[in-house]
C-alpha cells in the first residue's frame, strides 16, 4: 500500500480569457522523486504555484490532500507551515544581504525582535553543511555563483522543516558540474525522507534522478510513467509531451516562396552580464520571400537572445556573426538600423518590452514608424488615427476605438497591436516571438490568419514558439535550437515531434 | 472576461464591426475626468476664496499680482511635467534660477552688455546648465534624482560665488519689464479699458474658436470626430468666455503684463510640442515603457538629454523673469521653487512612475497652488500655516488620483 503524500483531484485554474489547467491530476507517494514533464506553457509552473499556495485556494476549482488531508492554503507561509516550500526558477534572494539572513529572512533567529547573530549563523553553517556548500554564512548571495545559490535555497527549504520540496527548472541555469552536485543532494534529501517533485526539460536528468515522471499537456495529466517498474526511454517520454493528434487549428495557406531575404550566418552571442557564457553559439539560418520559418527550442535555448542581438543587438554583449539582406552584407548596431534595414522583432512579452500600455492603440501603432506620419516632427494626428482606423478593422482588434488604452485590452487584442505596430513600419523580414503566448485558442486562430497574410504578401517571416504543434502547423521550414546552437533544420513536410523534440534536447557532446 | 468560448476550428471568428462610441457626452467624458476634475478644483477654489475674502481675490490688481507673482514657477512646471511624463526629476530648478539670474545680473550691470544681449547669454548658459546634467543623465546614467541634487548644491553654491553673496542690482528697466511691466497702453491711460489688451484678448478668443472649428471641420470629414457636438459647443464657448473675461478684468488695471505673454507662448508651443510633435511622443514613448521604446527604434538617451537641455532653457527663461520682478540678482533666489514646481505637475495628474501627464494639467496645478498663497495671505494667514494646508493639498490630490486608477482597474475586471 503506497504512501501517498500529495493527491490532487481534477485542479481547474482559469486566468481571464485562458483555461490554464483543465481537471489535473497527480499523485506523489512519500519520499520519491516525482518529475513533471511537458512543453513550455503546458501548465506546469501553474500547477505548482496552485499547490504552494502562489495562487491562494479560491482562486482556483479542485482539492488538494496533502498527507491525507484536505489543505486551503491562503499563501505561501501558509504552505510552508504544512511543509511544502516552493523554490522559483527565478531565485528569489535578496542579493545583498549575507547567506544567513537569506535563510532566515521571514524566519528570523530572534528574541523579542531583536536577532539572535550567533544562532543565525551557527544553524546557517549548519544547514549549508547538509547542502554540501563550503562557503561562510556572513558571505554576500552576490559574491556567490548562481549554483551556489540554488544550494541556499535549498538550505532555506530545510530550515523550514520541509516535507515536499518543488523545484521549477533547478538546473536550467547551472552548468554541468553544479547541476549534478544539485541532483546527487536532491538524492540525498530522499534518503532523508524528503519528497521532491522536480519540474524540467531535461529528459536525462530526469532518467537519471526521478521515481515516476508525469506528463502534462495542454494543461491536463496525460500520463504518470513509472520509471523503475517500466523500461521508459526518452523517446516514450516525448510522446507524451507533443501528444500524436495535429488538429486542424491552423488556416490553410497557400506557399509561395521567393529569394533569400534574410541570411544569419555565425551567429555568436554572448551573456550581457557573464561575458564568458555564449547563450547563442555559431548560429546560421535563413528565410526567404513568403516563407515562414519557425525556431523550436525549450526555455534557456536562446531563442529570443537570439532574436533580439539580430534585432539591433538589443541584447548581448561581444557579438559576432554577419547578417545579409538580400545577399548584401548589412549592418544593425541599433534598433534605428535594424529597422531602417526591413528587420522587425515583435517581443513574446509584450508588457514589458512591446507596448505601452499607459498610451492608446493608435500611439502605439504609430510608435515605431511615427517618421512616416510626420514633417518637420509634426504628427499629422488625423493621419494617424486613419491609420490606426485601417489597422483596428483589418486586424480586427476587439475595441471600442483607437483612443482605447492598450493596457486594457485582452492578450489577444494586444497582440494585434503588437502585430499592427510593425506591420505599419512596413518590414521585410518579420520575427515574431511566441506570438500567441497567453491568448486564447480563438484568437490565436486569428493570429495564424495574420501570419498568413503577412507571408502572402512577400514578407519573410521567422516564429520563434514553445509550442511545436503551432510551428508545425504555420511554418514551412524548422530550424531546432539547443544549448544556443542550431542542432536541426527539417522541412516541416519530413518534421516529426518527436524528431524536433530530440534536436531540442540534444545536449553538447 | 469569464467566459470562455468555444474556438471554431473552421472558420475565424466574426468579429461584430464595433460602432463609433455613441454613447453621448457621459461616456466621452468618463475618459476625461482628470482633466475636468481639476479644472474644476480650481473655480472651486477661486469661488472659496473670492467669498473668503469678501471680493478681493478677484479684483483687477490682485489678479495681475497672481499672475505676476505665479508665471516663474509655471514656466518651470512646463519644464518639470514633461522631465517627469519621462520618468525623471528635477530638484536642481531652484538653484539654476537663482545662477541664470545672477549671469545676467554680471552680464548686464557688471559687464555694461546690452540686456537683451544679456538675457540670451544668461538663458544659454540654463541651457548649458541642462547639457551638463542630461550629459550625467542619459549617458552616464545615473539617476536624475541624484544628478541633480548635486545640481542643486553645485549651482547654489556657483550663485553665491559668482555674486560673492551680495545681490547685484538695479537692472535696465526694459530688463525690468520682462518679470513686472505691461505691454504699452495705447490712449496713455486715458479709457477705462486699456485697448491693446482688449485686441489682443480678442483676436486670442477669435484665433481659437477659428482654429478648433476648422480642426473640427477636418476632422469630420475624414469621418474621425467622435467628440460630441454639445461638448464641441460648450468647451469652445468656455475657453472663448474665460479668454475674455481675464481681459477685461486685466484690462480694466493696467493691461497685459509682459510675463503673461511669454506664458502664453510658452503653453501654447510645449502644449503642440507635447500632443502633436515627434519629440513629444517619444518623451510618453520613454516614461510609459522604456524597453519597448527602445524596441521601436526610439533614441531613448537622445530624448533624455534633449529634455534636460529644455528644463536648463526653461529654468532660465524663469531665472530672467523672477530676477526682472525683484529687480536684483540674489543668492538665495528660487530656493524652494523646485518643489513648488514639482507640486505642480503631480497636483496636475501626471504620474510619478511617468508615462503620464499633460502641460496643461501643470498649468492648472500650478495655478491652483498660485490661488491658495494669494487668497490665504489675503486673509493674512501666515506662511507655516499656508505650506500645512498645501501639502494637504497635493497629498489629497494625488489621493484621489490612485482612487480613481483603483476604481476603475475593479471595474473592468
Amino acid at each position: 500500500m503506497a504512501d501517498h503524500i500529495l493527491e490532487r483531484v481534477n485542479i481547474t485554474k482559469t486566468f481571464p480569457g485562458v483555461k490554464a489547467l483543465t481537471d489535473v491530476t497527480l499523485t506523489v507517494e512519500r519520499g520519491e522523486v516525482h518529475a513533471i514533464c511537458g512543453e513550455n506553457g503546458a501548465g506546469k509552473s501553474t500547477l505548482m504555484k496552485v499547490l504552494s499556495g502562489v495562487y491562494p485556494h479560491g482562486t482556483y476549482e479542485g482539492d488538494i490532500l496533502f498527507e491525507g488531508a484536505p489543505v486551503s492554503f491562503s499563501g505561501i507561509r501558509d504552505s510552508e507551515k504544512s511543509g511544502i516550500v516552493i523554490i522559483h526558477q527565478e531565485l528569489a534572494l535578496s542579493p545583498f544581504l549575507s547567506i544567513a539572513e537569506n535563510i532566515f529572512l521571514g524566519n528570523e533567529q530572534q528574541r523579542g525582535g531583536k536577532i539572535d547573530w550567533n544562532a543565525t549563523n551557527l544553524r546557517a553553517a549548519d544547514l549549508l553543511a547538509q547542502v554540501g556548500l563550503a562557503e561562510s554564512p556572513v558571505t554576500k548571495i552576490t559574491d556567490i555563483g548562481v549554483g551556489k545559490q540554488q544550494l541556499v535555497e535549498i538550505a532555506k527549504a530545510l530550515s523550514k522543516d520541509v516535507k515536499l520540496l518543488i523545484l521549477d527548472e533547478p538546473t536550467a541555469a547551472l552548468n554541468d558540474e553544479d547541476s549534478a552536485h544539485l541532483l546527487g543532494l536532491i538524492n540525498g534529501l530522499r534518503d532523508r525522507g524528503i519528497t521532491s517533485i522536480i519540474i524540467s526539460h531535461k529528459l536525462n536528468e530526469i532518467k537519471a534522478i526521478a521515481d515516476r515522471v508525469t506528463v502534462i499537456r495542454d494543461g491536463r495529466t496525460i500520463e504518470t510513467l513509472d520509471l523503475d517498474a517500466d523500461d521508459i526511454s526518452e523517446e516514450r517520454i516525448i510522446r507524451g509531451m507533443v501528444g500524436r493528434d495535429l488538429e486542424s487549428r491552423f488556416p490553410e495557406r497557400s506557399v509561395s516562396i521567393g529569394d533569400e531575404v534574410l541570411r544569419i550566418e555565425d551567429w555568436t552571442v554572448h551573456h550581457p552580464l557573464e561575458h564568458s557564457r555564449l547563450v547563442v553559439d555559431g548560429a546560421n539560418l535563413s528565410v526567404r520571400a513568403g516563407e515562414v520559418v519557425g525556431i523550436a527550442g525549450l526555455m534557456g535555448a536562446g531563442r529570443t537572445e537570439l532574436a533580439m542581438s539580430v534585432f539591433g543587438r538589443s541584447y548581448g554583449h561581444n557579438i559576432s556573426g554577419n547578417l545579409y539582406k538580400n545577399g548584401q552584407p548589412i549592418q544593425a548596431k541599433t534598433v534605428r538600423q535594424a529597422i531602417s534595414h526591413g528587420i522587425a522583432y515583435a517581443t513574446e512579452d509584450r508588457k514589458r518590452y512591446g507596448l505601452n500600455l499607459l498610451d492608446d492603440i493608435k500611439r502605439n501603432i504609430s510608435g515605431s514608424a511615427l517618421g512616416k506620419l510626420s514633417s518637420w516632427g509634426h504628427v499629422d494626428a488625423n493621419r494617424e488615427q486613419v491609420v490606426a482606423n485601417g489597422f483596428r478593422k483589418s486586424m480586427r482588434i476587439k475595441a471600442p476605438n483607437v483612443a482605447a488604452i492598450t493596457g486594457k485590452l485582452s492578450g489577444g487584442n494586444q497582440q494585434k497591436v503588437v502585430l499592427s505596430k510593425w506591420m505599419f513600419a512596413d518590414p521585410d523580414v518579420l520575427i515574431l516571438d511566441e506570438p500567441t503566448r497567453g491568448i486564447d485558442v480563438g484568437a490565436k486562430y486569428e493570429i495564424y490568419t495574420i501570419i498568413n497574410e503577412m507571408a502572402a504578401q512577400g514578407k519573410a517571416i521567422i516564429v520563434i514558439s514553445s509550442e511545436l504543434p503551432e510551428l508545425l502547423g504555420i511554418c514551412d521550414r524548422i530550424y531546432a535550437l539547443s544549448a544556443g546552437r542550431i542542432t536541426g533544420e527539417v522541412d516541416v513536410h519530413e518534421a516529426h515531434p518527436e524528431k524536433l523534440m530530440q534536436y531540442m534536447t540534444q545536449e553538447k557532446e | 472576461m469569464s467566459s470562455l468560448t468555444t474556438p471554431s476550428t473552421e472558420h475565424a471568428p466574426v468579429v461584430p464591426p464595433s460602432k463609433p462610441s455613441a454613447g453621448g457626452i457621459v461616456s466621452f467624458l468618463g475618459g476625461r475626468l482628470r482633466q475636468i476634475g481639476i479644472f474644476i478644483a480650481l473655480i472651486a477654489i477661486v469661488i472659496l476664496f473670492q467669498a473668503l475674502t469678501g471680493g478681493t481675490l478677484l479684483t483687477p490688481r490682485n489678479v495681475t499680482s497672481i499672475i505676476n507673482q505665479n508665471a516663474y514657477v509655471l514656466i518651470l512646471a512646463i519644464g518639470m511635467v514633461m522631465i517627469i511624463i519621462a520618468g525623471h526629476i528635477d530638484l536642481s530648478v531652484g538653484s539654476v534660477v537663482a545662477f541664470v539670474g545672477a549671469m545676467s545680473g554680471i552680464f548686464i550691470v557688471q559687464w555694461g552688455w546690452p540686456w537683451w544681449l544679456g538675457v540670451l547669454a544668461a538663458v544659454a548658459v540654463g541651457g548649458l546648465i541642462g547639457a551638463w546634467q542630461g550629459f550625467w543623465v542619459a549617458y552616464v546614467g545615473i539617476p536624475a534624482f541624484i544628478v541633480t541634487l548635486a545640481g542643486m548644491l553645485t549651482f547654489r553654491g556657483l550663485t553665491q560665488i559668482v555674486l560673492h553673496n551680495v545681490p547685484i542690482t538695479p537692472f535696465p528697466a526694459q530688463y525690468v519689464a520682462i518679470g513686472s511691466g505691461f505691454l504699452p497702453d495705447l490712449t496713455g491711460g486715458r479709457s477705462t479699458f486699456e485697448v491693446l489688451t482688449l485686441i489682443l484678448g480678442f483676436a486670442a478668443a477669435l484665433g481659437l474658436t477659428t482654429q478648433e472649428v476648422r480642426e473640427r471641420a477636418k476632422r469630420v470629414k475624414l469621418g474621425l470626430e467622435d467628440e460630441p457636438m454639445s461638448w464641441f459647443v460648450s468647451k469652445v464657448i468656455f475657453t472663448a468666455v474665460f479668454i475674455l473675461a481675464i481681459t477685461f478684468v486685466l484690462a480694466s488695471y493696467r493691461g497685459t503684463p509682459i510675463v503673461l505673454v511669454i506664458l502664453a507662448v510658452l503653453i501654447l508651443v510645449y502644449t503642440a510640442v507635447m500632443n502633436q510633435f515627434v519629440f513629444g511622443r517619444h518623451i510618453y514613448a520613454r516614461g510609459g515603457n522604456l524597453h519597448a521604446a527602445q524596441l521601436s527604434g526610439v533614441d531613448t538617451k537622445r530624448v533624455d538629454f534633449a529634455l534636460f537641455v529644455n528644463m536648463g532653457v526653461l529654468a532660465g527663461i524663469a531665472g530672467i523673469a523672477f530676477t526682472a520682478r525683484s529687480n536684483s540678482a540674489l543668492p538665495g533666489a528660487g530656493t524652494g521653487f523646485e518643489l513648488d514646481a514639482i507640486a505642480a505637475v503631480f497636483i496636475g495628474g501626471a504620474a510619478v512612475t511617468g508615462g503620464v501627464g499633460t502641460v496643461t494639467g501643470a498649468i492648472i496645478g500650478g495655478l491652483i497652488m498660485g490661488v491658495l498663497n494669494n487668497g490665504m495671505s489675503l486673509l493674512g494667514l501666515g506662511s507655516e500655516v499656508q505650506s500645512f494646508i498645501k501639502g494637504f493639498v497635493l497629498l489629497l490630490a494625488v489621493a484621489f488620483d490612485i482612487f480613481n486608477k483603483r476604481r476603475a482597474a475593479n471595474a473592468t475586471k
